[in-house]
């Protein structure tokens, strides 16, 4: 009985450490993840409107990555690209709206 | 059937007629809802007085502002303009040779819109242009030697009144509108225009500052700001307002800059230069 429970763990223990694997960021996603925020932050300074915060997240995730921390990293150039391409929605969106704001 | 076209192509133009008139460029018309929106909001405030900026909205800074004018913290600024104003570049010319009246009482004239060149012209790029036109190095456009020069140049000018003039050159009229729609339009992180603060909010406080109406707000440029512990430009102003909106700035006297200020100095016409100012 004992033995068959020590089985089971084993075989549930071997089948849980690569998943944990999986989950762990490496270099390769990190310079994935990066190149993409970069593209989106690039595509915002052709209309120029980037945003302060998403050079200063780009730099945070290219510091977590210099420190071997990889899941910091590639979920800070996630942010990074999600504020890079809030700014270009908020371009398009104003593109017209902001004439509303003007005093008539 | 034929009248049934007829119906549809007058309710398409009818439609579109708003949209085209939203579209027409009319710096007039603007000027005149600019003014009035002012003028019905701070029926106190006289006229002239909107160039005090901060200063004409609230009394307890103006009396600070009253205490500070008599050491001014620009005089400095003034003083090295004008010494630099004087001195000739090292072909012998001088700063006075590149402009109309030898540089002096001409500050209300700018921008301007130059055909030839088909770009707003502020003072600061006529100044640096002026520079490299007598085989001098450009001056940085934000602070030292560059707001030195406008502030003696502005000091020069204090109660001549804007006159800016948008000519019917459909270039100039661009200029203008795109001015006017950089003015208007959200940036940054904190999704803010410029217009959030200076035409919506003047008077109100954002963290201990009170902000500036946007009618006048260029008369007292260049300006001594106790934040920056020194004197600023046009350019400066600008671009720290887009780093305080969490919006990464342009150049210094970029185009689109340039394009605000030709804009903001038209809704200004007929108000009396100020500056150099100081500001909180």
């Amino acid at each position: 009985m004992r033995t068959r429970a020590l089985i089971r763990m084993a075989i549930i223990l071997s089948l849980a450490a690569p998943a944990t694997e999986a989950l762990a960021a490496n270099a390769d996603d990190f310079q994935a993840a990066l190149a993409k925020a970069e593209a989106a932050n690039k595509q915002a300074g052709a209309i120029k409107n980037q945003w302060t915060t998403t050079a200063g997240t780009l730099k945070a995730a290219q510091a977590a990555a210099a420190a071997g921390k990889f899941d910091d990293a590639v979920k800070l150039a996630n942010d990074a690209e999600a504020l890079a391409n809030a700014s270009i929605a908020q371009a398009k969106e104003q593109e017209t709206a902001w004439t509303q704001a003007v005093v008539r | 059937m034929l009248r049934k076209i007829f119906i549809a192509i007058a309710i398409v133009v009818g439609a579109a007629q708003p949209l085209l008139a939203d579209n027409a460029v009319d710096p007039k018309a603007d000027f005149k809802a600019f003014r009035d929106y002012f003028t019905k909001r701070f029926p106190k405030v006289p006229l002239d007085d909107f160039v005090n900026g901060p200063y004409s909205m609230d009394a307890d800074l103006r009396k600070q502002w009253k205490a500070i004018d008599e050491f001014p913290p620009y005089e400095f600024a003034v003083e090295k303009g004008k010494e630099m104003f004087a001195t000739p570049f090292k072909n012998g010319k001088t700063y006075g040779d590149c402009f109309q009246n030898k540089g002096i009482g001409i500050r209300q004239n700018y921008p301007y819109f130059d055909a030839k060149s088909g770009q707003v012209i502020t003072l600061d790029l006529a100044l640096n242009q002026c520079r490299e036109a007598n085989g001098e190095k450009p001056f940085d456009y934000t602070k030292d030697e560059m707001a030195a020069l406008t502030a003696y140049m502005a000091f020069t000018s204090r109660g001549k009144r804007f006159d800016i003039k948008i000519s019917n050159d459909p270039r100039a009229l661009a200029a203008y509108k795109n001015g006017g729609e950089y003015f208007y339009t959200r940036r940054g992180q904190l999704n803010f225009s410029c217009a959030s603060c200076h035409v919506q909010s003047p008077g109100n406080h954002i963290r201990t500052e009170v902000l500036a109406p946007a009618l006048g707000i260029v008369a007292a440029l260049p300006i001594y700001r106790s934040e920056w512990g020194g004197m600023g430009t046009t350019s400066r102003r600008f671009t720290s307002c887009n780093s305080q909106v969490r919006g990464v700035p342009l150049k210094p006297e970029d185009e689109a800059y340039r394009n605000v200020e030709y804009f903001l100095s038209y809704m200004s016409n007929g108000l009396p230069i100020s500056g150099p100012g100081a500001r909180p």
